[in-house]
C-alpha cells in the first residue's frame, strides 16, 4: 500500500525476526482469526442449515420474515441517499474552505458515532414519544413517529449519520483545491465543477462510505429496537425479527433471517476490498508517472484514507 | 501544503463556489438529526430534581451494571491491543497464503450486524455449541455470564487497533531499525526502543477506539450476557429496561451519564489522533 519508493527496500537483512518467530506469530494470528472471525461466520450458515435446505426456505418465506426485509430495505433507501447528500454537502464545506469552528464541525460531525446506540433510540422517544416534546400535538394530528417506520428511519439515519462525511473529508482535504480551481477559472459552473473534476476524485471513497453506511444501516438494532415498539409484521427489521425468533427458540429461522444479513455483510466486505485494491493500484499507477507532471492525489491521501474508516 | 491563491491578509480567496449553501445545509441537517434531539436528552434531565437524578444513576442495579460495562470494556479492549497488534505486524511485515483474506475479514465485525454477531457467539459457546461443548466438561463457561460479555466485546472491537496499527506500521521507516540493528541491537531491543515507540500513540488510540465502542454496544452483548440483575446486565440495558417500565426520566439520566463518558472519551481520541499526527509527522 505504501506507495513511496523510499521505504521499499530489496533486502530485510538484520531487520526481520527468526523464521520460527514469524511462523509461530503467523501462526497465532492465524487462530486468533479463526476463533473470533471465521468460526462465528461459519456458525451462522451452519445453524441455519441444521435442517435442511426445505426448512432454510420455509423460513425465508414467512410473510414476517418478508415484511423485515421489506422494511429493512425502505430504511437503507431512505436513509443512506439523505447521509449521502449531507456527507458530500459537509465534506464540500469541511475540506474546500477555512473557516472558524471548522474543528469544532468535525468533532460534532463525528459525535453520533460515539454516543450508544440506545441512547441515540432513546433521544427520539423523548423528541416524539407519547410524552415528548412533540409527542401530543403528533397526536393531535395523528402522525405516529415512534412504534413506526419514521421512527425507525430517523434512529437510523443518527446512527448512520458520519459514514460517508467522514470517509470523504479526510480525502477531500488531501487532494486539496488546485483541480476545482483550474476548472472554475477555465470558465466552469459549480455543478459542472464538481460532476466532472470532485465526483471522479473521490469516487473511491464515496462507493467506500456508502457501503459501510448502507450495512450498518441495515444491521442496526440497538437504537431500532427502542423505536421500533416491535410490532411482527409491521415494525421489525431483520435484525429486530432475528431477536423475536431467537427469543421463542425458532432457532433456524433466526438464523435464516440472519444468513441473509451475513450474506450482506460479505458482500460488503468483498466491495471494500475491491475498491481498497482500485484505490491502491490507481495510487500506484500515479507514483509511476514521470516527475513533471505532479500527482494530484498526494502521498498523504493514501494514509488518510484508510484510518478514516474506522470509528465505524 | 499547497500553494492557494490570497488576496489580501490572511483570507484567501473563495474561488469555489456552494460554500454558504453546502455549509448552511450541514449545519441545519445536522442540528436536526442530532443536536435538538440530544438536547431533548438533556432538557429532560432538568425535569428531575437533583436528588433523583443521583438517585436514579446510584442505584445498586445500576452501579453493578457500570462496574461490568466498563470492566468488561477495559478487558476486551486490552485484548484487542495484543492480538491486534499481532495482526497488523503479521498483515504488514509478514507474507503468507490467505494474507489478502485476513485482510478483508478484519473488518467482519463492522460489516456484520451486531444482533447476527451476539447470536452466533451465543451458539457457539452455549454448553451444546462447537466450542461449549468442549469447554463445558472443564468448567469454563463462557456464555449467559460476565465472560460472554467480554467476548462479545473482544469480536465487536477488534477490527479498530489493528486498523489504527497498520497504516503506521506501513509508514515506519526500516532505515531506523537497520540502524538499531547496525548498532548491535537485537530484534526484541530494536522492537521495545524503536518499533514500539512509533506505534504506540496509534495503539492508544485504537484502544480508546475499541473501549468506546464497548462501551455503547447493545446488540451482540444481550444475547450472550443472560442478562442477570447485578451480575450480567450491562448498562444499556438498564435503560431499555427503564423504558419499558415507562420510567423516561431514570432512563434518560442513565443515558445522560452514558452520554458524557463518551463525549468525555471522544474528545480523548481526537487528542490522541492529533498526538499520532505530530508524532509521526516528525518521523518522517
Amino acid at each position: 500500500m505504501s506507495g513511496s519508493p523510499q521505504t521499499a527496500h530489496p533486502t530485510d537483512a538484520g531487520t526481520s525476526e527468526p523464521a520460527w518467530v514469524r511462523r509461530s506469530l503467523i501462526g497465532l494470528a492465524g487462530v486468533f482469526v479463526f476463533l473470533f472471525l471465521l468460526l462465528p461466520l461459519a456458525a451462522v450458515f451452519t445453524e441455519a442449515l441444521r435442517k435442511g435446505w426445505q426448512a432454510y426456505w420455509t423460513a425465508l418465506q414467512e410473510p414476517d420474515a418478508w415484511s423485515a426485509i421489506r422494511l429493512t430495505l425502505i430504511t437503507a433507501l431512505i436513509a443512506v441517499p439523505l447521509n449521502l447528500v449531507f456527507g458530500v454537502a459537509a465534506a464540500w464545506a469541511i475540506a474546500k474552505f477555512e473557516f472558524k469552528g471548522k474543528a469544532f464541525l468535525t468533532t460534532l460531525v463525528d459525535l453520533p458515532f460515539s454516543v450508544s446506540p440506545v441512547v441515540a433510540g432513546l433521544i427520539y422517544v423523548l423528541m416524539f414519544g407519547a410524552q415528548g416534546w412533540f409527542g401530543p400535538w403528533l397526536q393531535a394530528h395523528g402522525i405516529q413517529i415512534i412504534f413506526a417506520v419514521p421512527g425507525i428511519v430517523l434512529a437510523t439515519v443518527f446512527v448512520t449519520f458520519p459514514f460517508i462525511a467522514r470517509e470523504l473529508i479526510p480525502l477531500m482535504q488531501a487532494q486539496g483545491n488546485d483541480e476545482e480551481q483550474a476548472a472554475i477559472v477555465l470558465g466552469a459552473t459549480g455543478w459542472q465543477t464538481f460532476w466532472h473534476v470532485t465526483l471522479p476524485n473521490i469516487r473511491w471513497g464515496l462507493i467506500y462510505g456508502v457501503i459501510l453506511c448502507n450495512a450498518r444501516a441495515m444491521g442496526e438494532f440497538g437504537a431500532v429496537s427502542v423505536v421500533s415498539g416491535h410490532i411482527r409484521g409491521e415494525t421489525n427489521t431483520m435484525p429486530l425479527h432475528v431477536e423475536i425468533l431467537y427469543n421463542e427458540y425458532q432457532s433456524v429461522a433466526a438464523f435464516a433471517v440472519a444468513s441473509l444479513l451475513a450474506g450482506l455483510a460479505l458482500v460488503t466486505l468483498l466491495i471494500k476490498s475491491v475498491v481498497e485494491w482500485q484505490h491502491a493500484r490507481q495510487l500506484k499507477a500515479l507514483a509511476d508517472l514521470p516527475p513533471e507532471r505532479p500527482p494530484s492525489i498526494p502521498q498523504a491521501a493514501a494514509t488518510a484514507a484508510a484510518p478514516a474508516s474506522l470509528k465505524a | 501544503m499547497y500553494p492557494t491563491f490570497k488576496l489580501s491578509g490572511h483570507q484567501p480567496a473563495r474561488v469555489l463556489p456552494g460554500f454558504n449553501i453546502t455549509l448552511g445545509f450541514t449545519i441545519t441537517y445536522l442540528s436536526l438529526i442530532v443536536l435538538i434531539p440530544l438536547s431533548a436528552l438533556i432538557f429532560k434531565t432538568f425535569s428531575l430534581s437533583l436528588e433523583q437524578f443521583w438517585a436514579a444513576v446510584t442505584g445498586p442495579r445500576v452501579m453493578a451494571s457500570y462496574r461490568l460495562t466498563f470492566g468488561a470494556s477495559f478487558l476486551a479492549a486490552l485484548v484487542n491491543v495484543v492480538f491486534g497488534l499481532l495482526l497488523a505486524w503479521v498483515l504488514v511485515r509478514c507474507d503468507f497464503v490467505g494474507k489478502k483474506l485476513i485482510d478483508a475479514l478484519v473488518d467482519l465485525p463492522f460489516a456484520l450486524p451486531t444482533a447476527v454477531a451476539g447470536i452466533s457467539l451465543t451458539a457457539l459457546l452455549a454448553g451444546n455449541g462447537w466450542v461449549g461443548q468442549y469447554l463445558e466438561p472443564w468448567g469454563i463457561q463462557l456464555a449467559f455470564n460476565p465472560n460472554g460479555v467480554v467476548i462479545a466485546l473482544i469480536f465487536i472491537g477488534l477490527p479498530f487497533v489493528v486498523r489504527t496499527v497498520q497504516p503506521v506500521l506501513e509508514d515506519a521507516e526500516k532505515e531506523l531499525e537497520e540502524a538499531a540493528a547496525c548498532l548491535g541491537a537485537t530484534r526484541w531491543q530494536t522492537f521495545q526502543r524503536v518499533i514500539f515507540p512509533t506505534i504506540a500513540p496509534a495503539l492508544l488510540t485504537g484502544f480508546a477506539m475499541a473501549f468506546a465502542r464497548a462501551i455503547g454496544e447493545y446488540g451482540s452483548v444481550i444475547f450472550i450476557a443472560g442478562n442477570m440483575p447485578m451480575v450480567s446486565e450491562i448498562t444499556p440495558l438498564i435503560i431499555v429496561g427503564k423504558l419499558e417500565q415507562y420510567d423516561y426520566a431514570g432512563a434518560t439520566a442513565v443515558a445522560v451519564v452514558m452520554l458524557v463518558i463518551s463525549f468525555v472519551l471522544l474528545l480523548v481520541i481526537n487528542a490522541l489522533q492529533s498526538w499520532q499526527r505530530r508524532q509521526t509527522g516528525s518521523a518522517t
